[in-house]
Parts: C-alpha cells; sequence; structure tokens
C-alpha cells in the first residue's frame, strides 16, 4: 500500500477508525458465549423472513446453480475467496491469530502468483489449510456482546455484532485502497456472485427445511445462533459441556 | 427454608444413590467400546445408502437403525419438554414411534448427499452421560462437516441420545420444532403426535 494511496482515501479511513473505536467501546467483557435468544426485533424479523422464504422459493435460486457450468463457478469461487484473504489477514491481526494471518497472507501470495490471479486454487494443491473469518468475529474475539437477533433481507439471519462486522468489512478491504477502478469492485462483484451461486446450491436443501417446518422462522433462528456460536467459540472456546438428557 | 432445603437435598440424594446403584451396568463403558459402536452405525448406514433401494424403503431402514441404535425413549422425552410430564403412557408411546418415524423421515432424506462421500471417526472424549464421537462428514463438493455423536450406557445398553451437526444439536432444535406445534394446536399433544407422524 503506498502512501499516497492513504492519503487520498483518508477521511474513509478516519470513518472507519472512529467506527472501530466506537465499537471497541463494548469490548473487555470477555468472550461470554450466550445460549439463550434475544429478539427484540422478532415482529420485523419475521417480516423480513418471509420475504426471504418467497425468494428462495421462487426457483430462481436453484435455476442459476444449474445453468451456469459447475467450472465456472469454481473459478468465480477461487477469485472471490482470494481477493478476500487481505481482509482476512487483516481481521487475523487484529485478532491476535498469528497463524490464520500466516495462511490467510501465504495464501494470498501462492494463488496471486502461481495461480494467475487467483483463478486457480494452487495453495490447497500445496495443502495449506483454508482460513476464513471477518470482522464480527474481530468483535466477538474483543469481547463484544453478541446484540440481537436479526434476519436481513437477502442475506438471512444474522445478531447486532455481524451487522456491524459487515459494516466494518465493507469498508476495511485493504484491496480498495490499493487497486485502481473498476479493478478494486472486482473483489465485490465476484463476491456477490460468489454467494449468490452458494445459495442456489444450497437452496435445495434449504427450501426442503424452511417449507417442512411448522415454524420457518424460529428453525432458521436457532439453527443460525447454534452455528454460528459453534464457529466462534471453536478456534478459542473451552470443549463444550452437555445437557444430559437421563438427569432431566 | 432451610430446613425444606435439607431435607430435599437428602431426598435427592438418596433418589440419587439409587439410580446409581441400579443403572451401573455390568461393565464399565470404555471409548473403544463407544467408538466401535458409532463405527458400527456409521458403516449400516453406509450400507442403506450404496444398496440403491428406492427411497421410501431406505427411509424405512434408517428408521429400523434409529430404533435400534439410537435411546429413543430418553430423545423422544427431550424433544416433547415439559409436555412429557403430563402425557398418559399411551400418549408417550404414541409420541414415541411418531418421533422415530419423523426422525428417519427428515434426516434420511439428507443421506442422499452421502453418495460418494464418506464419514471418519476423529476421536473421543468422556462426558458425563458417556462418551462424545467426533466424526467428519467429506461429502463431494462441500466443505467437511462436523458430526458429533453423543453415547451412552445409562439406559442399559450402549446407544447414542444426540447428535450435532456443525454446532447444531438435533434435540435442542427439535424440540423448538416440536413445540412450534404443540403451540399450533393449542397444547393438544394428540394433534401434534397426529402431525410429527406425518411430518418430515
Amino acid at each position: 500500500m503506498s502512501l499516497g494511496n492513504i492519503k487520498r482515501s483518508s477521511p474513509r479511513a478516519l470513518i472507519v477508525i472512529a467506527l472501530i473505536a466506537g465499537l471497541a467501546g463494548c469490548s473487555g467483557a470477555g468472550r461470554v458465549q450466550p445460549t439463550g435468544i434475544d429478539d427484540p426485533h422478532e415482529q420485523s424479523n419475521r417480516k423480513v423472513h418471509n420475504f426471504n422464504k418467497k425468494l428462495a422459493g421462487s426457483g430462481n435460486g436453484s435455476g442459476l446453480a444449474h445453468a451456469v457450468p459447475m467450472g465456472i463457478q469454481t473459478v468465480v469461487h477461487n477469485i472471490a475467496e482470494n481477493l478476500s484473504m487481505p481482509q482476512v489477514a487483516v481481521n487475523s491481526a487484529l485478532q491476535a491469530d498469528v497463524k490464520g494471518f500466516g495462511i490467510a497472507s501465504y495464501r494470498f501470495l501462492t494463488n496471486t502468483v502461481l495461480g494467475v490471479g487467483g483463478i486457480a486454487d494452487v495453495a490447497s494443491e500445496f495443502q495449506i489449510p483454508k482460513h476464513d473469518t471477518d470482522f464480527g468475529e474481530t468483535l466477538y474475539v474483543w469481547g463484544a456482546s453478541e446484540g440481537p437477533y436479526y434476519e436481513l433481507p437477502f442475506v438471512g439471519p444474522s445478531t447486532g455484532r455481524d451487522v456491524a462486522g459487515r459494516a466494518v468489512d465493507l469498508f476495511t478491504n485493504p484491496l480498495s485502497y490499493v487497486l485502481p477502478r473498476p479493478e478494486k469492485y472486482i473483489g465485490t462483484a465476484t463476491g456477490f456472485a460468489d454467494s449468490v451461486f452458494k445459495n442456489s446450491r444450497r437452496s435445495d436443501a434449504i427450501n426442503d427445511v424452511l417449507q417442512g417446518s411448522t415454524d420457518s422462522y424460529s428453525q432458521a433462528r436457532l439453527i443460525y445462533l447454534q452455528k454460528r456460536r459453534y464457529e466462534l467459540s471453536r478456534r478459542t472456546g473451552a470443549p463444550v459441556t452437555y445437557d444430559d438428557p437421563y438427569l432431566q | 427454608m432451610t430446613h425444606i432445603c435439607n431435607k430435599m437435598n437428602r431426598r435427592a440424594f438418596g433418589g440419587g444413590a439409587l439410580a446409581i446403584v441400579l443403572a451401573r451396568p455390568a461393565f464399565a463403558l470404555t471409548a473403544d467400546d463407544a467408538t466401535a459402536f458409532i463405527k458400527r452405525l456409521i458403516s449400516d448406514i453406509y450400507s442403506v445408502i450404496n444398496s440403491g433401494a428406492p427411497e421410501t424403503a431406505m427411509i424405512r431402514q434408517f428408521e429400523e437403525l434409529f430404533v435400534r441404535y439410537a435411546d429413543v425413549q430418553i430423545m423422544a422425552q427431550y424433544a416433547l419438554g415439559v409436555d412429557a410430564r403430563s402425557a398418559t403412557a399411551e400418549q408417550k408411546s404414541a409420541f414415541n414411534s411418531a418421533f422415530a418415524t419423523y426422525i428417519a423421515k427428515k434426516y434420511g432424506k439428507r443421506f442422499r448427499q452421502f453418495i460418494g462421500g464418506r464419514i471418519e471417526v476423529e476421536g473421543s472424549r468422556k462426558i458425563k452421560a458417556g462418551f462424545e464421537i467426533k466424526t467428519t462428514a467429506y461429502l463431494k463438493g462441500e466443505n467437511p462437516i462436523e458430526v458429533i455423536f453423543l453415547v451412552s450406557d445409562k439406559s442399559g445398553e450402549l446407544q447414542f441420545f444426540n447428535m450435532f451437526l456443525e454446532g447444531v444439536n438435533l434435540l435442542l432444535t427439535e424440540r423448538s420444532e416440536i413445540g412450534s406445534m404443540l403451540d399450533m394446536s393449542g397444547g393438544d399433544l394428540n394433534a401434534t403426535i397426529r402431525e410429527l407422524s406425518k411430518a418430515g
């Protein structure tokens, strides 16, 4: 990153730093994994859920996954994943995750150079493990609490902490400060296309669960919260203690 | 208050001690037993998947496997939650069999994804009720999924009593789903049992 670039984008950078500082203000509480459900916006969340459900049920999703050849979907996925690595490296550094920082940096260098701009995932051929993280996880590591549950349009279930994380991630991709226009939009565009493909490949399974459930809103909420909490605690957390149904 | 507490503690302690004596199996469950048990379960599931039988036949076979390998009674009781307390014996047994059918149907449909994949046992860990067996499911074209089985012999025989897929607790999730069914029917357990045997 050259100095000129930083200077040019300094107002934006300042906003981001202010945001991070503001959010970090709620840190220091330690990593407490909540078990309950905090959903004060249930009414509006349910409306969004119905919208998302209609979207998933419209069948446009899985049609797309069938129409676009798997080879193209893989290339889009590789490019998007590779372009996200600088941001993964930054978040790993903010989490003091040295190993994650190393993996993300090494993956980015290997795939950009040997994988021709990330088209081929050479790093995986070299048995370099995958690593993914986001600013939502950084906030978790810093001790920010989970916040209320949200269901976002298109994106689906989330939490207050992850909504803030998404907002910050939008502005903190180092590539967008280094690359000129329009190259800097490639990451965003392929990232979006990749998530659309992924959603559409998965939409059969999701549809089954949503359509088959008596209350798909509460099922989606419970499954998301369990999965996200598990994801966040598996790198740092203590071994899980289980409910013993034999004692009840 | 202290008096009541003491009395309750004493009673609870007595009951607990009795339960331990009664439930104690002849031989203590070892990690190897629990791991071998899950390996048998996985290989039985795969022989159904690879049989190439039509889906309805497969789901019937999955139900048989579920009844054989899982502690259906304790799982169904947990999934029913507080309503299990007021249920009659007939309702409980009807609920148990509806629950087994429901689980076999709902999760059996997903096993289609397992064709061409494999499940590997990663390790075991002692937990209060028995053992946690950690496995990884490698599905074609997907990232590996962590599947955890909780195994116990507290029922008198070796059985699994819960499963976690990428941290998602099967019993907890189904307790919520069945709770929604009970809410929908205004707390009518018989209606919920009918609903459950159709669902999945």
